[in-house]
């Protein structure tokens, strides 16, 4: 197909666990889908097991989490165990919010692509989020 | 690529294996001819559309639906089209917010699909999801989509059962409406209710009036109007009778297979579209002409090639 198929990466935005602090989680959505991908917003307080479930049934490219209320490390956790547990651990997983930077390593060593802190950039997360895109569809032969 | 332990793992009822099928289906028309030619026949499916006007409360009708229906046993798929941004092609699909309560439901399967910039609103994967899940042995699926005028009309027409969610108050206002999506329901919804009784009872009059004129309703089939509050959950059971009633009517017509007929039609109408657009596109990318001058440049270089091929070098 053409290029600007290929590229219309599809995105899951889930707001994880049981804050309801959603403008972040929408700003990005919104920055992504005007850069042209495809988003799926899942909405607030998700379980970990919605997430996954919304990103295998719409077989997303990457997971989008924002998460706010503090319980990142065992949110997180949760989320990349049920991820291999489904075999869909090839999704690249992307966090944003409030994470405080001593947490940021244990995050990425669960298996997490990257910590957005507040004051990210857009272009920067947009970009982040196109190449983990991109190479999850290269590594389907897609 | 080799599909087929993709398929068996699906039929099996694997969401991951699932999701992934779906994906080829979306991706290329190819894919998608390949993966329904790969699923065994079946029979006996129920295609269902919900549309409405905006603000209808239709995806938490839907949610319903989904609840009782799955309640009941059955295999309930979604197929939700969300229209993509007409400037940077991308799509922010937003269905899933009102029916992620159901994301973990084993009987319960939802997927997205933006128009992906397509006039008329219909993509050629959203179509051929449809019968994909129904293959996949999924009992009602359902196909749900923003309620604009002939766009989402064309969308409904692939349905076996359309249902229309309008709420209180509107009277005179369907007159207007009557154009577009309040002409073609199996089944009218008068959603929300519970804010306005009264105007609801106004909209039924005219709902009622314009069914006993002979304008609303086809072929032998008299609509029904079914009063709902999806937020109280009331009226749903209701509703899901009259869903069944039209279901048993188009089975006892000989009726059931023209909705998958029209899909079929649809399928090769929107693969000429699609492969058009894509050579367009390419075009569009490769030399930075808009579609016109795409459009142009896509003909020249057809007559060349035919030139080419059947002038014997004399070209």
């Amino acid at each position: 197909m053409t290029i600007t198929e290929t590229e219309r990466i599809k995105v899951l935005v889930a707001k994880l666990g049981l804050d309801g602090h959603d403008r972040g989680a929408k700003v990005v959505a919104r920055a992504l889908r005007d850069a042209g991908f495809e988003v799926i917003y899942t909405g607030i307080r998700q379980t970990p097991e919605q997430v996954v479930e919304a990103a295998i049934q719409e077989d997303v490219d990457v997971i989008g989490v924002s998460i706010l209320s503090g319980a990142h490390m065992t949110l997180m956790k949760r989320l990349m165990e049920l991820l291999r547990e489904y075999g869909a651990d090839d999704i690249p997983v992307f966090l944003g919010g409030t994470i405080p930077v001593p947490d940021i390593e244990p995050i990425k060593r669960m298996g997490v692509r990257e910590v957005f802190l507040p004051g990210t950039s857009l272009r920067e997360i947009v970009e982040m989020i196109r190449q983990a895109g991109l190479e999850r569809r290269k590594r389907r032969g897609w | 690529m080799d599909y087929s332990r993709l398929i068996e793992k699906a039929l099996k009822g694997d969401r991951l294996a699932t999701g992934r099928l779906l994906s080829i289906v979306e991706r290329d028309p190819r894919g998608a001819s390949m993966v329904l030619e790969s699923l065994p026949e079946r029979e006996g499916y129920h295609v269902i559309g919900v549309t409405g006007i905006a603000g209808s409360g239709k995806s938490t009708l839907l949610s319903r639906l989904l609840t009782h229906y799955a309640d009941k046993g059955y295999r309930c798929a979604v197929v939700a089209i969300d229209p993509s941004s007409a400037y940077s092609r991308g799509a922010l699909l937003g269905d899933r917010i009102r029916m992620q309560m159901h994301a973990t439901n084993p009987n319960i399967f939802i997927r997205s699909v933006s128009t992906r910039g397509l006039k008329g609103g219909l993509s050629f994967a959203g179509v051929a999801m449809i019968d994909v899940f129904g293959r996949l042995g999924y009992d009602k699926v359902f196909i749900e989509s923003i309620g604009v005028g002939q766009a989402d009309v064309d969308i409904m027409r692939i349905a076996d059962t359309i249902v229309v969610v309008t709420v209180p108050g509107l009277g005179d206002d369907i007159q207007a409406l009557k154009a577009g999506v309040m002409e073609i329901g199996d089944i009218y919804v008068i959603n929300k209710v519970d804010k306005d009784r009264e105007g609801a009872n106004k909209t039924m009059e005219y709902l009622l009036f314009a069914i006993e004129a002979g304008e609303l309703g086809h072929r032998g089939w008299r609509p029904r109007i079914v009063k709902t509050s999806a937020v109280l959950d009331e009226g749903i059971d209701e509703l899901i009778d009259a869903i069944e009633e039209h279901y048993r009517f188009i089975l006892g017509t000989g009726r059931y297979g023209s909705g998958r007929e029209r899909r079929r039609e649809i399928l090769v109408r929107l693969l000429a579209e699609k492969m058009l657009i894509d050579a367009l596109e390419s075009i569009e990318i490769e030399t930075g002409k808009d579609l016109y001058e795409g459009a142009l440049e896509l003909l020249r270089r057809v007559t060349a090639r035919y030139v080419d091929t059947t002038g014997g070098g004399e070209a």
